[in-house]
Formats: C-alpha cells, structure tokens, sequence
C-alpha cells in the first residue's frame, strides 16, 4: 500500500542522509522525498512517499521517531489530506502540435511558462495521477524533458503537524 | 574564563565523572592529548589498537552502567573504531566515543588523515555530532552523555576537527540539556500494564524470557522479585544471561540458536509470554512464521518502541524503562488477592521438569580429550559462579553461556549482537580497570583471540591481571560445526594452520602462561592461575577438536527443530 509521511526535523546539516539512510539500509522504499524549510527556519518538512504492508510502515514510523534529529512524524494516508506534486515538461511545439499543446495544457489547467519557437515549458501540479495523465496524453517523441518535485502533503481541515 | 576546545573537551569529561578514557592518540587530537596529560582528574589508557579502545570502554560500561569513553584520532583512527562502535551499538552499550577530525578548513579536500567520521558511523551510532564551532561544543557534549545513556542506550559519536580544539570560547558546563526532537517514553501506560498483570495472573500455561534490556537497565532485582512471586518459569537470552538468578529453580536455561530444551519447548508451548528488555531476534526465535501460535498471548515490554512488533506481532505492547514496569507489575500483584492457579502451574511445572529430564546440556565428561565445557564447569566450581566473564565469538562463547551461571547481572559481557570476534580480550581490560580486586576472565578461542592480541601489552602497561581460557582446538569451531553439519564436512578455511605457541606469546608480552592437554590437569592449571592475583594468565586448553555446542536450531528453524549431540 502507497503511504504518504509528513516529517517534521531539525533544519541540520545531516537530517537528511540520516532518514534517506534508514531507507536504504533497512531495504525500506521511497518513491518520492521533498524536503524544504517551514515557516521555523530551524526546521524541515518532508514529505516521503512509500509502500510497503501495514507491519512495514509502522517500522518505518517507528524507526524515523528513533532518529534523534526527527521532531515528529505523521502518516497522511491514516486520514484525508491533499496530496499536490508540481511538474514542468518541456514539449516540441512546432508546426500543427503548437496549437494542440497549448490546448492540452489549458485543459489540465497547465501554465506555459516559456515559450520558444520551438517549444513549450509547462508546468503543471496535482496528484501524481493527473501529471501520469498528462504526459500519457501527448506523444512521447514530443517530451523534450520533464521534472518532477515528487509529492507534498497537508491533512485536510484542522488536522495540522506542529510542535 | 576563555578556554581552548582541547581544555573544554576534557573539562566536560571531569564534569561527567569520567574516569577513563580509552586512546590512541595521532595528529588531529594532539591538542586534546596535551591537555589529558596537564591534568591528573581523567586516567587515560592507551590501547595497542582503536578497536580495543572502543571494545574496553564498552567493557567497562557494560560491567559497570558508567558510560564508557574512547578518543581516537581522525582517517584510520576513526575506521579502527567503527567495529567497536558497531558492536555497542547492536548491544546498546551507553558509549560517547570523541574523534579527532581534520581542520574545519580542511574538511572534504581530502585531506591526510581525513574521513568523514559522522557519515561512516551514522547507521550504528545512536547519534553523531560534527562539532564546527567551539561554541558548540560544551553542550554538543552535553548532550552526547545525555543521549547516551537515556531511553534505548547506544554509543554517540562526538567529531572534533582541530582548529576547534585551538579555537577560544567562554567555558560553562550546561547544567541541563533539552532536545525537542529526543522525547523516548520512559514510563509505561498504566492501563497496559494492569492488562498484563491480569493476562499474567490468569495464564495457565506462563513463560517468563528476559533480555539484555533487563541488565541494562539494572532491573534484574524486579525482575527477580515478579518471578518468584508469581512461581513463573523464567529464561534469559545470551544478552540477558544474569538478569535472572542462574541457580534459581525457576531458571530454565538461556533459550535459542544454543538454548535448553527446556526453555525452547516452553517458549512454544506457553499460553502467555511476557518478553522483558528483548527483541525476538533471529538467533532467539528463530523463524517466527514457526513460532506463531494464535492462542498464545504475548506481553512485551521495551524501552524501545521499534522492537515492538517487530519480527512478531504482540498482544500486550508496554513502552517504558523496564525497572520501572516490573516495579509496577510486582506492586499491582502484592495489592491483588488473586494468584496464579495453582493446580495449572503444577501441571505446567511437571511438563517442564518432563524437558528437563532431557539434560540436554550433558556431555561425554570421561573423554581422554579436555571437553571445552568441562574447562568453563571447572571454572565456574574454582570461581563460585562469582567472576566477571567476557568473551569472544564462537563455539566458546556459547559453551560459556551455558555452563557458567551466572547469578548476578553485569557479570556476562559479550558481543551478542554483532558478534564481533576480539571483542573479549579489550572489553576485559575495562571490566578489570573499574572492578578492580575482581576476578575477570576471557573465555576464548585461538581464532578470536588473535583478532585483538596486541591488547597484552596494554594489559602489562596497566598491570591488568586477566585470566585468559583460551579453549583451542585449532579451528574457528562454530564455522567448522556449520561446515560438518551443512556443507558435508568440507572445511573451507576454518582450521587455523601455524599457530603461535601462545605460552611462548604471553611470555614475549610479559605475563604468564599455560598450556594444558589432558583434563586431569584442568583444575589444577585453572587454581593455580586463579591463585597469582597480580598477574596476567593465558591458559592454553588444547580441546577436543570434534566437538560442537548443542542443543541447536538450525538457522531458518523452528524452536522445536532443536538437534542434539546423541543424534549425531
């Protein structure tokens, strides 16, 4: 099962590689790790998104409050919460794909951002699911390029992670 | 007053009561050296190697539930060190281990003696500081001594590059440390707790197995006193071995890989478990699909939340310093009328007793050859069961967990976790330096033995009069038994060719010893090393070369998979 884990930590040189290491050396998963400042400079939110069995993710959530510098940690999918991920993807747009590019990105609400006379960057947010859709419905061979922040999460109502 | 790094680091230490520290020194600690040697507060014991200063600090808190201190230089110093730092950190032993780094200016241009001390040691420390301010630094290791030894204790790693040693600072020892991300739930919830009790009182069937938690946390007189109240079977793991009287009827024998019958079949058998301070781990357990059992009820307790749940699922989970809940158990029992059906724990009791009637542990004591066991039986009789034992890992190890018995906690010290070989030589030294007047001896093998060897020297420096049993039979003896019993007797590599005479050896480094070959000679070579009080002994056991540590649970087996000697 996908779970998504709200972390708050220390805003330390280190944090990082701490919790990525737990992943990695207890052959835990990430499919997708943001991480950026709060509103408190002196800490981090992280947003992890993971599978694994029930018995698993509470390993996981376990092991991530063990670390000393993890100030809390929240599994998301325990209860409603939005889910957002942010995506640009740069398309050759030239000739009759020009206009049909800047149509399907209106239709998934797709801001162009810059424009050569060539292409398109695009960006687009929403869950996952909406950004897979996106790039299913254009032509592969028309993809130049794309990044993805990976997924960020919030509890939905007065549901809040803070100290 | 304004003090260097180098003062601050060995200020704190006399703040904390250290009283050793265990080193190496090189380049980068050169200014923390200079200061250890203006001072006379903090003793320092220069070890022959990183890995013995790490191992003896452990041994020393292991015996002594101080926190155990190594300094080690930065680059090789540091990689010396992480063996030792790995096995305190299976074993959670309270550590702080201070490392020299290169200068702050210096660090990541590669420079002589550099290696990045706090992400080579990241997965097994409990946690690491890079200390690049010397205002910091005070508190950094404040708080190291803090995290050490409170909630799940482990070692914490504190790297100090040089030109913070140099660096000036206004010097106070804070008084108090908070960390907001470091909360550990020390105090079990009352409701789990009463809920145990009952399940407890109401079980018909009762297994008590106790771990390295209880020692740890020095709860072995709760402990103790909830078992005999209740008249429950009790066993310990490797780990745990003394956390419950040895010499108790109620003591079944240490359970797992290398445990009793008795304790195995009732760690099945039981309708109601409570698992104190351990962790169902592989060599205790082995395969848990096994184990399972969905009528029997399992109450856990553990200072460790992770270890909860972890390899098998609980019914009961209660987080909390495991003194402090068995002080709670005992409490709500005294003030309760019920007890345990008594007509239930007779017939459960009379089962037990039908296991032991296995005598499981016996072995052929007439052999012409020295039997490994009877050297540790010979032992414990001439020691009265009251010596502190280390040692290293192997069939040796296992022989000396079931046949000396241990009555008091603290007294067993050896790398049960990681399983580190050279553990018992260095860990020994620190056993020695805080117990002095004790008798401690090294179990050991001729192949573990020779992984920490050096260590005899710093035993001659610090006039350190360990008993060395070194129970040699030529072969690393439980790669050799995997080898005979699963891979159709082909001994890759584990019979250890030109051994050195190690009389010879002990003699080179100063000390005495021994070489024994016949078992009449056993008792006689073991008073007469027991009897030279001020002198190091190295007793060389020349052991039955053929034989293996059972019971056994072959690796992946259940608990009542066990295998025993008069199978084979």
């Amino acid at each position: 099962m996908r779970h998504i884990l709200s972390i708050l930590v220390e805003n330390e040189a280190g944090a990082l590689s701490r919790i990525a290491g737990l992943f990695s050396a207890r052959g835990y998963n990430i499919e997708s790790l943001t991480v950026a400042p709060t509103e408190d400079p002196t800490m981090s939110r992280m947003t992890i998104v993971t599978s694994g069995s029930d018995d698993v993710v509470e390993q996981i959530t376990k092991q991530l409050n063990k670390l000393v510098e993890v100030v809390k940690v929240v599994d998301l999918t325990e209860g409603s919460h939005i889910e957002r991920e942010l995506m640009l993807v740069k398309v050759r747009a030239s000739g009759k794909d020009r206009e049909e590019m800047k149509r399907l990105a209106d239709i998934f609400r797709g801001r162009i951002l810059d424009v050569t006379d060539k292409c398109y960057t695009i960006e687009l947010t929403g869950t996952g699911h909406k950004l897979d859709a996106f790039l299913q419905s254009i032509e592969p061979g028309v993809i130049l390029e794309t990044v993805r922040t990976g997924a960020s999460g919030i509890g939905r109502g007065e549901r809040v992670l803070r100290i | 007053m304004q003090l260097t790094g180098a003062e601050i680091t060995i200020r704190c230490l006399q703040e904390e009561g250290v009283e050793y520290v265990f080193g190496y020194p090189g380049g980068a600690v050169l200014n923390i050296y200079d200061e250890l040697f203006k001072q006379n507060k903090v003793k320092h014991v220069l070890v022959r190697h990183e890995q013995g200063a790490v191992h003896a600090a452990d041994g020393y808190s292991r015996s002594s539930n101080k926190v155990g201190v190594a300094l080690v230089t930065s680059g090789p110093g540091v990689t010396n060190a992480v063996t030792g730092i790995a096995t305190a950190y299976m074993d959670s032993s309270p550590m702080v281990v201070l490392t020299g780094q290169v200068p702050t200016h210096a660090i990541g241009q590669d420079a002589f003696q550099e290696c990045d001390a706090v992400g080579i040691t990241r997965p097994c420390v409990k946690h690491n500081f890079l200390v690049k301010n010397v205002a910091d630094l005070a508190m950094t290791i404040k708080k190291a001594f803090f995290l050490a030894v409170t909630g799940r204790p482990g070692p914490v790693l504190v790297d100090i590059p040089k030109d913070v040693t140099q660096a000036t600072t206004e010097f106070a020892y804070p008084k108090t440390v908070s960390l907001r991300s470091y909360n550990p739930v020390t105090k079990g919830h009352t409701g789990q707790i009463k809920k145990a009790v009952q399940l407890l009182l109401d079980a018909k069937r009762p297994m008590v197995y106790a771990g390295g938690g209880v020692v740890l946390n020095d709860a072995a007189p709760q402990l103790t006193r909830l078992v005999r109240l209740l008249g429950f079977p009790c066993t310990n793991t490797l780990m745990g071995l003394g956390g419950f009287p040895a010499t108790d009827p109620q003591f079944t024998g240490m359970l797992g890989m290398h445990g009793t019958y008795e304790s195995n079949m009732a760690m099945q058998h039981c309708d109601v478990l409570l698992a104190v301070g351990a962790r169902f781990d592989d060599r205790v357990i082995g395969n848990p699909a096994h184990f399972y059992r969905s009528d029997r009820k399992i109450v856990h307790v553990d200072i460790d939340p992770s270890s909860i749940s972890k390899r098998v699922k609980v019914d009961v989970p209660i987080v909390g310093y495991v003194a402090d809940v068995l002080d709670e158990m005992v409490k709500i029992i005294e003030s309760s009328a019920q007890r345990p059906e008594p007509a239930a724990l007779k017939a459960w009791w009379a089962e037990i007793k039908e296991w032991q009637r296995k005598d499981c542990l016996k072995y052929d004591a007439k052999s012409s050859l020295i039997k490994p066991q009877f050297v540790i039986q010979k032992l414990y009789e001439l020691t009265h069961g009251d010596a502190f034992i280390t040692s290293d890992v192997g069939q040796h190890q296992m022989w000396a967990a079931q046949y000396y018995k241990f009555d008091k906690p603290r007294r067993w010290i050896n790398s049960g976790g990681l399983g580190t070989m050279g553990f018992g030589l260095p860990a020994a030294m620190g056993v020695q330096l805080v117990n002095p007047g004790a008798t401690v001896a090294c179990i050991t093998g001729e192949a573990s033995i020779q992984m920490c060897i050096q260590e005899l020297s710093t035993c001659k420096q610090y006039h350190l009069p360990l008993k060395l049993i070194n129970l040699n039979n030529r072969y690393m003896g439980m790669v050799r038994q995997w080898q005979e019993l699963f891979y159709g007797n082909r001994y890759a590599e584990s019979y250890v060719d030109a051994l050195p005479d190690f009389v010879k050896l002990a003699e080179a480094y100063g000390h005495v010893g021994m070489k024994i070959e016949k078992p009449g000679d056993v008792e006689g070579a073991l008073r007469e090393a027991l009897k030279l009080t001020d002198r190091l002994v190295f007793l060389d056991f020349i052991t039955d070369q053929t034989e293996n540590v059972f019971p056994m649970i072959p690796g992946g087996k259940g608990l009542t998979e066990m295998i025993f000697a008069e199978e084979l």
